[in-house]
C-alpha cells in the first residue's frame, strides 16, 4: 500500500508544482495519472522515489515514510521502485545489456561497479528479462541503434531487473506511435497482472487510460482534481481536468 | 506642408548627429592605431638598411638550406713554390704540379699586389676548392691567407684568378696552396640531423608522458569541477565539520603508518627472493580478503558485527597493500637494475622498471597519507550524517558547535603553519594563536547561523574551490612553469614533462568538466532511480557519455603538448627547443632550419594522426 499524504512541492523560484496532494494506491493496482502538461504529473512521480525532494508531506510505503528516509535507506527503497521514462533515458553509447544490467546497481557493491562486474545471476537475469520483452537478439547492440519502441522495451527491462514492487512510468508512450504505444502498454499491463507489480503511469490519451488503468487520479495546476474509475470521467469532469476550453476527441 | 518641415529637419539633425558620432568613432580608432604604431615601433627605415638587407638575405638563404645531409670529403692539398716579388735573375722553371693525375699550372712568381691566373685539369668534376698564399718557406705551415675559391666544371677543368697582397714581399720562397675538396661516397645524415632526430623523439615522448600524467589526474578533478554533478551534493554541518577534521588527522596518521611500514619492510627486503615471496603471498591474501569484504551483491543489509569485521578486514587490506607495495618496489628495483647492468637492447626497459620502483617508493607515503585522510574523513563524515539524522535537533546543534569550532581551528592553524614556513615568521601569536582564534570563531559563527538539521551545499563549495584553483594555475603558461620546475628537478626533459603535465591537468580538467556539464540529464536520473549511489551513477550514466569528448580533448591536448614541448627547451625544459635555441644563438641558421623543419613535420603529422583517431573513436 502506497499512501501519499499532503504532498507539496515548491520549486526554487516559488512555483507550486504539487499542492497538498493525497491519495492511496493499493498493492497491485494500475493507476493512471492524467492532467495537462505542467500539471505536476512528472513531479508527483519523481517525488515518490525522491528524484525530486518533496517540500512537505509524507509518502508512506508499507508504513515507511520515503520522504524522511536517510540516504542509505533511500537506496534500499529505490531499488524496489522501477522507473520508465518518456524519453527512455537509456545510456545511448552503452550496450543494451549494460543498460539492462544497470537495473541491478542498487543491489551490487559499488566497489565491484568500478570494474563493471555484476554477480553471475544478474547476467542470466538480464538475458531472461530481455527475452521477456522480446529483444534478446539486441543484447550486444548499442542502445542508440534501436528503434524507439525497442528502446522503451529496454527501459522496461531495466526497471524489471530491479525486482520492483512499484513501477513509476512517466508518460512511457508519449514519444511513440499509437501501435507501439499499445505494445508498450501491454508489457506494463502484463507486468502488473502477472507479477503483481503496482504501476503508476502518467498518460495523455484517455483511450489508453480507459483500456489499461484500474483507477485514475487527475492533477490540474498541482491540485488533485479527480480520483476514481476511468469510466467516471464524464464531460464535466473532463473540463475540470483539462480546462474549460478543452474539447474531447475520440 | 508646414508641419512636415520640422520633421525633416529633425531627421537631418539626427543623421548629422549620427555621422558626427561615426566620425568620432573613426577618429578614436585612428588615434588608438597611431599610438599602437608608436608603441610597437613600426619602422621601415630599419627594414631598408643595407646591413639589414644583407643579413636578411643571408639568414633566409641559410634557412632555405637545412643542414640534413652531408657528404664525406676527400681533400687534396697542393703546395706550389712561389716567389713574391719575382726575384732578380732566373727562376728555375717549375714543372706543372701533378698529384693523383690532377694537374695545376701556377706561375712561378708575381709582382707584389699583382694578379695571377691558376688553371687546373683532370679535377673531380663539380668539386670545389680554396686557394691560399702560404707566407712562409715551410710548405706545411698552418698560416695560410685565403685568396680565392674555385669550382671545377664538368670536364674537370677550372680557372681562377687571385690578387696577391702587397705586404707579404719576401726574398725567400713562399707557397701557393690549393685545397681541393671532392665529395666521396653517398650522402648521409649530418651530425646535426642525427641530434635533431634524437631530440624530436624526446620531444614527442615528453608530450606523451605529460599528456598521460595530465589526463589521469584531470579525470577525477573534472567531476569535482562539474556543476551539474556537484550542485546536488549536500551534507549537514556536522558531517562537513567532521570530515574536514578527518582529513589532516587522517593524512598525518596515514603518513606515519606508511613510513613505519616502509621501515619494517626495508628490514625484510635484503634479498629479492624474500621480496618475491612476500609480494606473491600478500597479493593472494589481499585478493582473498577483498572478496570476503566486498561481496558482489547483497539482498539484505549486513548486521553491525559483520560490518565491523569487514571494516577491520578492510583496514588489514590497506596495511598489507602498503607493505606489499614496498616489497614490489624493492623487487622491481632489483630486477630493473639487473636488466640495466646487462646492457642489452632492453636496458631502457630495465631503467623504466627501476625508475617506476623509485617513483612507487617515493609516492607510497603520500598515497598512504591521502588514503588515511580519505578513510578517516569519509568515516567521520558518515558518522556525522548518521548523528544528524538520528539525534535530536538540540543535540545536533551542540555537536555542530563543537566540531565546527574544532574544524575551523584546525584548518586555520594549518594555514598559520604554512604562513610561518613561507614567510619565516617566528612569532607564535601570528602563526598559531590568532589563526586558531579566528578559525574557531568562524566555525562557531557558522554553527550558530546554520539550522542544526539543514544540509549545506558542500558540493557547490567544493566546485567553486576546484574551479578557482584550476583557473589560477591555468593562467600560468607552461613555459613559465618550466622555469620553476627546472629549479625543482634540474635542467632537462623531466622538468618539461612536469610543467606540461601540470598545465595539462588544469586545462584538461576544465575542458572535461564542461563536457560533463553538457551531458544528457535523463540517463543520470534513470540510473539514480535504480538505487545506484553517486559513484555508480557517475560510472554508468556519466562516463559512457563523456568518453568521446574526453578522447577528442586528450588528442587535442597531445597536439598542443607536442607544439609546446618544441619551445619548452628554450628555458631548459628539454626537447628540441634546446637545440633550436643553441643554434639560433650561434647564428647557425642552417642547423636551426633543420630543427624548424622537424617541428613542422612532427606537428603536421600529429595533427593528421589525431584527426584520424578522432574520426575513428568519436
Amino acid at each position: 500500500m502506497l499512501k501519499i499524504k499532503n504532498l507539496t512541492k515548491v520549486y526554487e523560484g516559488g512555483v507550486l508544482a504539487l499542492d497538498n496532494v493525497s491519495f492511496e494506491v493499493p498493492d497491485g493496482q494500475f493507476l493512471a495519472v492524467i492532467g495537462l502538461s505542467g500539471s505536476g504529473k512528472s513531479t508527483l512521480l519523481r517525488c515518490i522515489n525522491r528524484l525530486i525532494e518533496p517540500t512537505a508531506g509524507q509518502i508512506l510505503w508499507n508504513d515507511v515514510d520515503i520522504a524522511a528516509a536517510s540516504t542509505n535507506e533511500l537506496r534500499h527503497i529505490r531499488r524496489r521502485i522501477g522507473m520508465v521514462f518518456q524519453n527512455f533515458n537509456l545510456v545511448y553509447r552503452s550496450k543494451v545489456s549494460t543498460n539492462v544490467l544497470a537495473g541491478r546497481l542498487g543491489y551490487v557493491n559499488p566497489v565491484w561497479s568500478l570494474f563493471n562486474r555484476f554477480p553471475k545471476m544478474d547476467y542470466e537475469k538480464a538475458k531472461k528479462t530481455l527475452a521477456r520483452v522480446g529483444i534478446e537478439d539486441k543484447a550486444d547492440n548499442r542502445a542508440d541503434e534501436l528503434s524507439g519502441g525497442q528502446q522503451q522495451r529496454v527501459g522496461i527491462a531495466r526497471a524489471l531487473m530491479q525486482d520492483p514492487e512499484i513501477i513509476l512510468a512517466d508518460e512511457p508512450v508519449a514519444s511513440l506511435d499509437p501501435v507501439l504505444a499499445h505494445s508498450i502498454m501491454k508489457y506494463l499491463e502484463q507486468i502488473n497482472q502477472e507479477d503483481g507489480v503496482t504501476v503508476l503511469c502518467s498518460l495523455h490519451f484517455l483511450d489508453i487510460v480507459h483500456r489499461y488503468a484500474h483507477r485514475v487520479v487527475a492533477l490540474n495546476q498541482g491540485k488533485l482534481v479527480f480520483e476514481g474509475l476511468p469510466t467516471e470521467i464524464d464531460d464535466a469532469k473532463f473540463k475540470d481536468i483539462y480546462g474549460r476550453d478543452a474539447e474531447r476527441v475520440g | 506642408m508646414m508641419k512636415k518641415i520640422p520633421e525633416t529637419s529633425k531627421k537631418n539633425k539626427a543623421s548629422i548627429w549620427r555621422s558626427l558620432r561615426l566620425g568620432l568613432y573613426i577618429l578614436i580608432g585612428l588615434l588608438v592605431f597611431a599610438y599602437g604604431f608608436q608603441v610597437t615601433e613600426v619602422n621601415l627605415q630599419e627594414f631598408r638598411k643595407e646591413t639589414r638587407q644583407a643579413s636578411r638575405v643571408r639568414v633566409t638563404r641559410n634557412l632555405a638550406q637545412p643542414d640534413i645531409f652531408e657528404y664525406d670529403y676527400e681533400e687534396t692539398i697542393y703546395n706550389a713554390p712561389f716567389y713574391l716579388p719575382c726575384p732578380v735573375g732566373e727562376v728555375p722553371p717549375q714543372p706543372d704540379l701533378v698529384i693523383n693525375s690532377h694537374s695545376v699550372s701556377i706561375p712561378d712568381c708575381a709582382e707584389s699586389g699583382g694578379t695571377i691566373t691558376i688553371e687546373g685539369h683532370n679535377f673531380p668534376p663539380l668539386s670545389t676548392g680554396y686557394i691560399y698564399l702560404v707566407p712562409s718557406s715551410d710548405p706545411n705551415s698552418t698560416l695560410a691567407l685565403h685568396k680565392g675559391d674555385f669550382t671545377v666544371d664538368r670536364e674537370g677543368y677550372f680557372i681562377a684568378e687571385i690578387t696577391l697582397p702587397s705586404d707579404r714581399d719576401s726574398s725567400e720562397v713562399q707557397y701557393i696552396r690549393i685545397r681541393a675538396r671532392a665529395k666521396t661516397g653517398a650522402p648521409h645524415f649530418s651530425e646535426n640531423a642525427i641530434a635533431t632526430w634524437d631530440k624530436i623523439i624526446e620531444t614527442v615522448l615528453m608530450a606523451l608522458l605529460a599528456t598521460t600524467l595530465g589526463t589521469v589526474l584531470a579525470i577525477p578533478m573534472s567531476f569535482l569541477a562539474a556543476r551539474n554533478l556537484m550542485k546536488d551534493v549536500k551534507s549537514p554541518l556536522t558531517s562537513i565539520a567532521l570530515s574536514l577534521l578527518g582529513w589532516p588527522i587522517g593524512i598525518f596518521m596515514g603518513f606515519i603508518v606508511t613510513g613505519w611500514l616502509g621501515g619494517i619492510s626495508l628490514q625484510f627486503s635484503n634479498h629479492w627472493g624474500i621480496d618475491l615471496l612476500v609480494s606473491i603471498v600478500s597479493l593472494l591474501v589481499i585478493l582473498a580478503v577483498f572478496r570476503w569484504v566486498m561481496p558482489r551483491s547483497e539482498e539484505i543489509p549486513p548486521g553491525l558485527a559483520l560490518r565491523l569485521a569487514r571494516l577491520l578486514a578492510g583496514g588489514f587490506i590497506v596495511i598489507i597493500s602498503i607493505f606489499t607495495s614496498f616489497h614490489i618496489a624493492g623487487l622491481a628495483e632489483t630486477a630493473g637494475n639487473a636488466i640495466v647492468s646487462a646492457e642489452g637492447m632492453f636496458a631502457f626497459l630495465g631503467n623504466f622498471v627501476a625508475k617506476s620502483a623509485d617513483i612507487l617508493i617515493t609516492v607510497t607515503p603520500a598515497i598512504g597519507g591521502m588514503t588515511g585522510g580519505w578513510i578517516l574523513s569519509s568515516f567521520l563524515g558518515r558518522m556525522g550524517q548518521r548523528a544528524n539524522e538520528r539525534l535530536k535537533s538540540g543535540f545536533v546543534r551542540i555537536l555542530n558547535i563543537v566540531f565546527a569550532a574544532a574544524a575551523g581551528t584546525t584548518i586555520f592553524t594549518l594555514f598559520g603553519a604554512a604562513v610561518k614556513w613561507l614567510y619565516e615568521i617566528e612569532d607564535p601569536l601570528y602563526t598559531f594563536t590568532l589563526p586558531a582564534i579566528v578559525g574557531g570563531a568562524l566555525g562557531l559563527l557558522l554553527a550558530f547561523l546554520t539550522q542544526p538539521k539543514k544540509s549545506l551545499q558542500s558540493g557547490l563549495f567544493l566546485y567553486y574551490v576546484t574551479r578557482t584553483i584550476l583557473n589560477a594555475i591555468r593562467s600560468v603558461e607552461a613555459l613559465v612553469m618550466a622555469i620553476v620546475f627546472v629549479i625543482w628537478v634540474g635542467i632537462g626533459p623531466f622538468a618539461g614533462v612536469l610543467a606540461l603535465g601540470l598545465h595539462t591537468v588544469v586545462s584538461l580538467a576544465k575542458l572535461y568538466s564542461e563536457q560533463v556539464e553538457s551531458i544528457l540529464p535523463g540517463p543520470l536520473e534513470a540510473i539514480e532511480a535504480t538505487g545506484a549511489n553517486r559513484l555508480q551513477t557517475i560510472l554508468y550514466a556519466v562516463v559512457p557519455q563523456i568518453i568521446p569528448p574526453y578522447i577528442s580533448y586528450t588528442m587535442y591536448r597531445w597536439d598542443i603538448n607536442v607544439r609546446m614541448s618544441t619551445i619548452i627547451g628554450f628555458v631548459g625544459g628539454g626537447g628540441i627547443g634546446f637545440l633550436l635555441q643553441q643554434n639560433i644563438g650561434l647564428l647557425n641558421y642552417n642547423s636551426a632550419s633543420t630543427q624548424m623543419l622537424a617541428i613542422a613535420v612532427v606537428v603536421a603529422l600529429m595533427d593528421y594522426i589525431s584527426s584520424v583517431l578522432r574520426e575513428k573513436y568519436v
